[in-house]
């Protein structure tokens, strides 16, 4: 995965799209905006995010799940 | 691999790109996650190889205007992640350059059979240097192929594309050796009562099917 390393931390790209969702659904096209990421990046980390179980999608737009949320409380 | 050849032929302009899914130093992407932004994903032989280390500093310059663009960066070879990974890292620490765009490791050569990058005349194993411009619409707007011997002209790669946005733009196409500011060409007319009107319309016309015009 390009946003999650082998030992199940984020990357630094991966820690921003956390820190993106952390307000709420936001669509890949506003977390590029928010993170400064290329698009295309953001589409295919939020794809690992969600195969990781950390964020989900809903409808055109990602969330954090709590275990998103769990593990970026503890990289605060 | 004779049979996936023709089936799945070379692509060719104005059809959609072939879509992939490919693993590249920058995690996994698939062609759908570049719509909407216009794309050049090219080729190249070998890792570790003197005109492809050259070529990619020279991707790697233009990279930021490309972006100003809205134009993306996708390489690829038959090498695997790991010996992306030592070159790109080989490059920057000998040369001083950072490679900030992905490189797919085509280990099968899945993308590079789709997309024809594979000439045999030249190398059964390594791709030659193909270049496919593709629009947001992810259709294939150009392609350029050079051979093992010869480093592509980013000058031009950057000319085709603002060429080929310049003509989505407005509606015109672009003459021999045309630059950016140049004049363009009114797209000729379909009709005799169209060619008729043609040169009362203010364009600098030498006859009614070549016209040009400021932009």
């Amino acid at each position: 995965m390009g946003c999650i390393s082998p030992d199940g931390k984020p990357t630094d790209s991966g820690t921003r799209l956390l820190r993106a969702l952390e307000s709420g659904l936001r669509s890949p096209e506003e977390v590029a905006r928010e993170t400064g990421l290329p698009l295309f990046r953001v589409r295919s980390g939020l794809r690992d995010l969600t195969s990781a179980g950390l964020a989900a999608p809903r409808d055109d737009r990602y969330e954090l799940t709590p275990k998103g949320s769990d593990l970026l409380a503890t990289l605060a | 691999m004779e049979q996936l050849k023709e089936e799945v032929g070379l692509p060719r302009l104005g059809e959609r790109a072939p879509d992939f899914e490919a693993l590249t130093t920058q995690g996994t992407i698939k062609l759908d996650d570049y719509k909407g932004s216009w794309l050049i994903l090219f080729s190249h032989p070998a890792d570790f190889t003197p005109v492809c280390t050259t070529e990619f500093i020279a991707f790697a310059d233009i990279y930021e205007e490309l972006q100003e663009r809205g134009v993306e960066l996708l390489g690829l070879s038959v090498d695997s992640i790991s010996s992306h990974i030592a070159w790109v890292r080989n490059v920057q620490e000998k040369l001083g350059v950072k490679i900030p765009f992905p490189i797919i490791a085509d280990l099968n050569k899945d993308v590079a059979l789709r997309y024809g990058m594979i000439h045999e005349g030249q190398s059964k194993t390594e791709t030659v240097r193909c270049v496919f411009i593709i629009d947001p619409n992810q259709v294939i707007r150009a392609i350029l192929y050079y051979p093992l011997t010869t480093g592509r002209n980013m000058a031009e790669i950057l000319r085709l594309v603002e060429a080929l946005q310049t003509t989505d733009e407005h509606g015109v196409a672009t003459p021999a050796n045309w630059q950016p500011g140049d004049k363009v060409i009114v797209p000729p007319p379909n009709t005799q009562e169209m060619a008729e009107e043609r040169l009362g319309q203010g364009y600098e016309c030498k006859d009614w099917y070549l016209c040009m015009k400021a932009l």
